[in-house]
């Protein structure tokens, strides 16, 4: 049986379920998903884009879906000791793939959490509240729901699309700006009478970012997970940048080796707009990460960092695809790994410049460090360009610690695994230190530092909230 | 303070050093010198252990231990100091962190808590001075976007740091301007005291006429052909070594 028939059944016969217990805007478009599932069927490593990841394999497990929405009990305040009002962000969570409601949590504890203080206007919810208390506002959000992310073309999209019933919905109006870090920290936890369908839990999450023209907002969000159970985490993020407007998007993934994440990430960019986008795997099993983004008006640039520290047998695979269809926008891509053990990473980045995209300038750089013969990295960066005015480079390297600079360093008492420490860090730092979110940077510096000393080998909370 | 005897290395499968014997004491500084290819440079890095040359025969005591059993690092805090012909860049990791690093695994192999921060930051003021170092070098990362003389000046500003018992100066003085080979040179003399040595690597009297050495050695084909005393250092600067090889009865 091919890993698909599953979800094509669960599908049909939930399929009242999964309508009952999710909003309409979401409903809309769950038919057409589930046909494009169909007509797809994960992709075989022969589809160019899922090359270097085996979705066949990750999608085969039988999963539990909690399509039921039975309530998960976590009190991720407790779990996660973040204390609320010395934080610099303001916090929010999502147990597996639900938007965990603190009004609830009060109402539970007779405390008083101080709501997170937001600019007028902006919104940060569950998906499936805003989209049940209809207003021409939430019309107008729902418009943009499911428009990038587009059924048609991404198995993991449709799948994500014909189950997901909730998610986050962050909207940021006409030239708004959120100086406060939202933080939305994701946290897998299995119920205690996990569903008869075997011991791994699948969550399908879901994330609407619509910022007006000139807002302005900066997101993090922080994978971990709260039992070590099998998890396979869907996620997809679509967000529309307005003109002016300005998107700083983290992505901290801090599990553990049973957990699978497949995250497709769609950005669509007006012009003069400006958006940094970081992904950092710290810990994790297998992870795919996918980004599409979308230059749709002039003047606007992007910046796309990527980290990834992995051992044992590790697995992750960062795939790009940045498409300049207007002229005058920047494109600048920095990913780098290192891989020790029998750890295996992917990049592949590919900048499509359109026809009339003139001036455009795109940098694409992919640096990896193997510490083991072991140790796999495939890298393939593409440029493909369509316009005769254009800056365009692209480079990659894999290869080792420099010998040199080991031995300089251990001439000055510095001892073998210490100089390697050093090297590793300062290779990493050059991405880390693109960051434009200070506490973030300091806090992965350090966490950095500990994973590269073997001290976080396991999740054990928000490290960002210690 | 060292005693190498019969020491041969090789690197691949090339013989590179076929005999040295040398003898150090506390105090004293020594030249070598000798035609290119000879091993001078060969005999510095196999004295701090780099991995790249291999010992085939010999022995190499420092301050009554078996130099070549010890780890390179060990060496170091052992107080074994080379002063690199060509000092490495290492992007990203700045010249604070990397000194720290050094200064603390020092201390630590010495049973002696780190440094604190204010200490430190001190003593790097201090020892800057003594190369005449521009202060905004401690933020760059190590070596990278040095100039050649700021490179070299940075070798003896890290000697001074770890207050080494024996430095090793492989060709210091090459690629420096006049005023450079001065500060380094009077850097190394006021390191100098009477239990430091110091082995001086260098093609020309130049540097040696500053540093002063009692002991003036000829490194030719691996081995130590001829010592003398600082004269023998002006003979070469002015005849060259034909003589030398003439007189070991080689053309």
């Amino acid at each position: 049986m091919q890993s698909e028939q599953q979800y094509i059944e669960l599908y049909e016969q939930a399929r009242q379920v999964i309508f009952d217990h999710a909003p309409e805007a979401m409903n809309a478009v769950r038919d057409q998903a589930f046909e494009d599932f169909k007509a797809q069927g994960f992709p075989s490593k022969r589809v160019e884009r899922y090359k270097y990841t085996d979705m066949q394999k990750l999608f085969a497990p039988d999963y539990g879906v909690n399509l039921n929405r039975f309530h998960i009990p976590v009190d991720p305040y407790e779990a996660f000791r973040c204390d609320v009002p010395n934080l610099s962000t303001s916090l929010y969570f999502v147990v597996n793939d639900a938007f965990y409601m603190r009004d609830k949590w009060q109402e539970a504890k007779g405390e008083r959490i101080p709501q997170a203080q937001l600019p007028e206007g902006v919104i940060v919810d569950s998906m499936a509240n805003v989209f049940s208390h209809p207003s021409s506002l939430t019309s107008h959000l729902s418009d943009y729901y499911a428009k990038l992310a587009k059924t048609a073309d991404d198995a993991v999209t449709a799948l994500n699309t014909m189950l997901t019933q909730d998610g986050l919905l962050v909207y940021v109006p006409r030239n708004v700006k959120v100086d406060r870090a939202i933080q939305v920290i994701n946290i897998l936890k299995a119920p205690s009478n996990l569903p008869q369908r075997g011991e791994a839990m699948m969550v399908n999450r879901r994330v609407l970012i619509v910022l007006e023209e000139g807002a302005e907002l900066k997101m993090l969000f922080c994978d971990h997970a709260a039992d070590d159970r099998h998890f396979l985490a869907t996620q997809v993020i679509e967000a529309y940048v307005g003109e002016n407007a300005s998107l700083d998007l983290y992505c901290l993934e801090e599990t553990h080796y049973k957990n699978v994440r497949v995250s497709n990430v769609y950005i669509d960019q007006q012009a003069n707009s400006r958006v940094n986008h970081n992904v950092i795997t710290l810990h994790n099993g297998t992870t795919r990460n996918k980004l599409d983004l979308t230059f749709s008006g002039e003047g606007a640039e992007c910046g796309c960092y990527g980290c990834v520290i992995a051992d044992k047998q590790q697995h992750v695979d960062n795939n790009t695809l940045i498409v300049h269809k207007v002229p005058h926008c920047t494109s600048n891509e920095l990913y780098k790994y290192v891989l020790d053990d029998k750890a295996t990473g992917a990049f592949a980045g590919r900048v499509l410049v359109e026809h009339g995209a003139q001036k455009t300038a795109s940098q694409m750089t992919n640096q990896n460090l193997t510490a083991t013969r072991e140790a796999r990295m495939y890298t393939q960066p593409m440029l493909e360009i369509y316009a005769d005015d254009v800056k365009c480079a692209h480079g990659s390297t894999v290869g080792q610690l420099n010998d040199a600079a080991l031995f300089y360093m251990r001439q000055r008492g510095i001892s073998l695994d210490e100089a390697k420490l050093l090297l590793q860090n300062a290779f990493i730092n050059e991405v880390i230190d693109h960051m434009q979110l200070t506490p973030l940077r300091d806090r992965l510096h350090y966490l950095v530092e500990k994973r590269f000393r073997g001290e976080l080998n396991k999740c054990t909370g928000c490290k960002l909230c210690q | 303070m060292l005693e190498v005897r019969n020491l041969h290395a090789k690197i691949g499968d090339k013989e590179i050093l076929k005999g040295i014997n040398l003898v150090i004491n506390d105090g004293e500084t020594h030249a070598i010198m000798g035609p290119n290819g000879s091993g001078k440079s060969t005999l510095s890095a196999v004295l701090v252990g780099n991995p790249l040359y291999e010992v085939t025969e010999g022995e190499a005591w420092f301050d009554g231990k078996n130099l070549l059993e010890m780890k390179p690092e060990d060496r170091a805090h052992e107080g074994l100091f080379l002063s690199f012909q060509y000092p490495v860049e290492i992007p990203g990791v700045s010249m604070t962190n990397f000194m720290k690093a050094a200064i603390n695994e020092k201390r630590k192999y010495q049973g002696l808590e780190p440094m604190n921060a204010a200490e430190f930051l001190k003593l790097q003021r201090e020892k800057r001075k003594i190369v005449e170092l521009d202060s905004k070098l401690a933020n760059r990362s190590v070596n990278e976007g040095f100039s050649g003389g700021e490179k070299k000046r940075n070798e003896i500003f890290q000697m001074a740091m770890l207050e080494p018992k024996l430095s090793i100066l492989d060709e210091t003085d090459s690629g420096l301007d006049v005023d450079a080979m001065r500060i380094v040179a009077e850097g190394v003399n006021k390191l100098q005291t009477a239990e430091t040595s110091c082995i001086v690597i260098t093609h020309y009297d130049r540097l040696l006429e500053m540093i002063r050495p009692q002991f003036v050695h000829v490194l030719y084909k691996g081995r130590i052909v001829k010592t003398g005393g600082p004269e023998l250092a002006k003979e070469i600067q002015e005849h060259g070594y034909d003589w030398i090889k003439e007189e070991i009865g080689e053309e």
